[in-house]
């Protein structure tokens, strides 16, 4: 593959540069440039000193910000049990379709969420770990939206059109659940303010409301 | 200090500290060793498999020179997590020799009157995140979005909610006229903050400027703000989704900024339902899951041409702005490729209109061999009464990793006369610079690149924007701060086209503003012309080199009548050239030879 695309080519020659970073040393030290807080308008702002390595800026994250990310960890992998049955039962394939978009993009929802809590040194839930585990932890159970192991399993029992329905409703409710999480973190003062996590919990409610409206529709085209 | 930081700061991450001039040799030896054979995204591309790494990534370039590069100042970086989102640089404006950029803990204004040694002149600090900015004589906008935004600028968040009075969210002005101490001016409050804004001028009224406010984030209670509700019902007439803001600033008293409307301008006409654009969902089998539109991300203002280009969620939108305080919907799409409409960019003409695709938000790694080269990307629209109709998509021909973010960005014009080229931020995929003259056949001609910034994990970082600005090009690398590159000549552009667009000089530029390009009177700019019309084989080689001879024998002459009469005759023949070439049936190149002399007149009537 490799060499037959390379021969197919007839590329002319062309100069290419690779090369090591770091070139912009200069050469003799500039004045330190001003480093200035701006106030309120109508007010003066004031002269500050960051030190090399230092920042500018409050902690990153609260604990319940930290609560939101392993408890929505453990609210996506539900959601990815959910949609992996679909390929075998669903009768329509707009819901194997949706399925699928939800385990792609909540799969990777949970990959960010990780690495958020893993920079941050915080624990990182164990989606590998028995269900029973997943109950010690005593937030997966109580979680906004979460199915009993019960609805689980009516889910999983489920085919065809029944399948369809049950998969709608479920999945609706379960990302409602999602939606009252992030309103939740945003009620929590301090919560929710660090960028990285403001605009994670913005993107769930976008894309989740998106996904109720369509799941709703799609609902209502079953009759 | 400056000296210390910046070579601990390299140095930590594994670059070697060399002298100048050990580091300029080898960088010498590596360009010569490294020339090879390759296509645009082909197998041998060498943006594939660079070297990992912060400061020290390695890096690929093909028709552009990296010529500087400054790392974000002591404040705006966290040296145990470069990735830290709390310091993301972000959108840039430029004024004069002055480059802002903006950051989400504020921005920093950079001297570049040497762009090749660009000096940092200020910093500021303002959290909230995105802090894009535009600049407009001594007024400065900034947007803010995050619930951590204050009123004062202040780096503590608000802690009180669901109401707290310090909390700012919207687009804050600072007078610059003193560049050492910006002062904030207004603060002009938004139900959904500000994600984004464009500055729109009124062709008609040079007292008063606009701002188009596009915010996308959860909207505040009435509580907080007046006039706003937190509930996203498109059946309530007062929510605040599904509309843009139009802000007007009175220029001799930019403190009375305010909104002057929250125009429903996704509403259906027939029904009148504020919610009458995309619903949001996939358009079928294999397509693209697109965001519904109840807000724009970004908004482009064309005013010479009296139109804006909404990138609008789920739509691409045409928006009529001869009247800049009532933006009229005057045209809209849809593509199932797209998922989330993103940012556009006009050519010059007003003739062809980009739009971008934030496939994953920006940090995601959506340039994966294995991704369709139609998602994440750029869709190139004619433009024909108003009406848009799709040519192509262009996305980054390179591949890049699974830990680099990567997806169509910000970019701008490169004002070569006669073509349309686009310089354009792809985040980790680096920097590509295009060719879309021909709308249903755009292709790369030059490119900069660096490695992931770690081969273990995605962690963000990449250009923002990249924008040319009165001969550079200017990048906003979200973790390794201000680039400055250079275009070099090549097949695909040659010297004149380049010494042509950098006559183009503009002394304010805002990206999202756009402003028409005008040559001014210089040969040049018909010697690029000229050499348009030799890559297109539209003229003999013996003529072309006759007309380089006249083009050079005028270049050394004084003006004056003998000079100008001499110009105008050679642009005589050159107009009967074309009238050949149009009875030939070759319209194109008839064009180009009518450029050509049309470039050449210029000069001579520019005479005394």
């Amino acid at each position: 593959m490799r060499t037959s695309t390379y021969s197919r080519l007839a590329a002319a020659l062309l100069l290419v540069a690779v090369v090591a970073s770091c070139r912009s040393i200069p050469e003799e030290a500039p004045p330190a440039p001003r480093t200035v807080q701006p106030g309120a308008p109508g007010t003066q702002g004031q002269v500050v000193a960051p030190q090399p390595g230092s920042v500018i800026a409050r902690d990153r994250h609260t604990e319940a910000d930290v609560r939101f990310m392993q408890n929505m960890i453990a609210h996506h992998a539900q959601a990815l049990e959910m949609s992996s049955l679909a390929p075998e039962r669903a009768h329509r394939d707009d819901i194997r379709r949706m399925a699928h978009r939800i385990e792609v993009s909540q799969a990777a929802e949970i990959s960010l969420m990780k690495r958020w809590l893993e920079r941050r040194g915080e624990e990182v839930p164990d989606l590998d770990a028995p269900h029973g585990a997943h109950a010690h932890h005593g937030h997966a159970e109580l979680m906004a939206g979460m199915l009993t192991p019960e609805q689980l399993e009516e889910l999983a029992s489920a085919t065809g059109p029944e399948f369809d329905r049950l998969f709608l409703q479920f999945m609706m409710y379960h990302h409602e659940g999602a939606l009252q999480m992030v309103e939740e973190l945003f009620s929590i003062p301090g919560a929710g303010q660090e960028t990285e996590i403001f605009r994670f919990a913005s993107h769930v409610d976008s894309d989740q409301r998106i996904e109720i409206g369509r799941m709703s529709r799609m609902l209502n085209a079953d009759g | 200090m400056r000296f210390e930081t910046t070579f601990d700061r390299c140095g930590r991450w594994g670059a070697r500290g060399t002298g100048l001039l050990l580091l300029t040799a080898a960088l010498f030896a590596a360009a010569e060793a490294s020339a090879q054979s390759f296509t645009p995204g082909g197998d041998s591309d060498p943006r594939v498999g660079l070297g990992a790494g912060w400061l020290d990534a390695e890096e690929a370039s093909w028709n552009m020179d990296l010529v500087a590069n400054l790392p974000k100042p002591d404040g705006f970086y966290n040296e145990d997590d470069p990735a830290d989102s709390r310091f993301v640089n972000s959108d840039l404006a430029f004024q004069d020799d002055l480059v802002f950029v903006g950051n989400y803990n504020g921005f920093n204004i950079y001297d570049v009157s040497d762009a090749t040694n660009p000096s940092l002149r200020v910093s500021v600090v303002c959290p909230g995140g995105q802090g894009d900015l535009s600049v407009y004589g001594d007024l400065l906008f900034m947007s803010a979005q995050e619930t951590r935004g204050r009123i004062d600028c202040g780096t503590d968040g608000t802690p009180d909610l669901p109401v707290d009075p310090e909390r700012f969210r919207g687009v804050r002005i600072f007078d610059i006229s003193d560049l050492d101490n910006p002062v904030q001016v207004a603060t002009v409050q938004t139900c959904r903050g500000s994600h984004t804004h464009t500055l729109v001028t009124d062709p008609n009224d040079a007292e008063t400027l606009y701002v188009y406010n596009s915010g996308t984030s959860v909207s505040r209670p009435a509580e907080e703000l007046e006039g706003c509700t937190d509930v996203r019902d498109p059946n309530d007439p007062t929510t605040a989704y599904w509309s843009i803001d139009v802000i007007e600033v009175p220029l001799d008293r930019p403190e009375d900024a305010r909104i002057i409307d929250s125009p429903r301008v996704f509403a259906d006409e027939e029904s009148g339902r504020i919610d009458g654009l995309f619903e949001g969902g996939d358009h079928g089998e294999g397509t693209q899951s697109t965001r519904d539109t109840n807000q724009c991300h970004d908004i482009t203002a064309y005013p010479e041409i009296g139109l804006a280009a909404g990138a609008c969620s789920g739509n691409g939108i045409l928006f009529d702005i001869t009247n800049p305080a009532v933006p009229v919907r005057v045209d809209e799409v849809i593509d199932p490729n797209f998922a989330y409409w993103h940012s556009a960019t006009f050519n010059n003409d007003g003739t062809t209109v980009i739009f971008t695709d934030e496939w994953g938000g920006g940090s995601a790694a959506r340039c994966l061999e294995t991704d369709e080269p139609e998602w994440g990307a750029n869709a190139i629209f004619t433009l024909v009464d108003g009406r848009m109709r799709l040519a192509s998509y262009y996305k980054l021909p390179a591949p890049q990793t699974e830990t680099e973010n990567c997806v169509a960005h910000n970019g701008s014009l490169i004002p070569v006369p006669g073509r349309d080229i686009k310089v354009q931020a792809w985040y980790q995929g680096g920097v590509s610079v295009f060719d879309f003259t021909d709308p249903e056949n755009p292709f790369e001609i030059a490119f900069f690149d660096r490695g992931p910034m770690s081969d273990d994990e995605l962690m963000l970082a990449g250009h923002w924007s990249t924008y040319w600005h009165n001969g550079y090009i200017y990048g906003s690398e979200i973790a390794r701060g201000l680039d400055v590159l250079a275009v070099t000549p090549s097949e695909d552009l040659t010297q004149n086209e380049i010494d042509a667009a950098k006559l183009v000089r503009f002394d304010e530029f805002n990206p999202q503003h756009q402003p028409k390009i005008v040559w001014p009177a210089d040969l040049v700019v018909a010697r690029a012309y000229l050499d348009q019309l030799v890559r297109h084989d539209g003229i003999d080689a013996s003529r072309a080199e006759a007309v380089e001879e006249d083009l050079d024998w005028a270049e050394g002459q004084d003006d004056g009548p003998e000079k100008r009469a001499a110009l105008a005759e050679l642009a005589t023949q050159l107009w009967d050239d074309a009238r050949s070439a149009e009875a030939d049936g070759d319209q194109e190149n008839a064009d180009r030879l009518r450029s050509v002399a049309g470039a050449i007149l210029d000069v001579a009537s520019s005479m005394n």
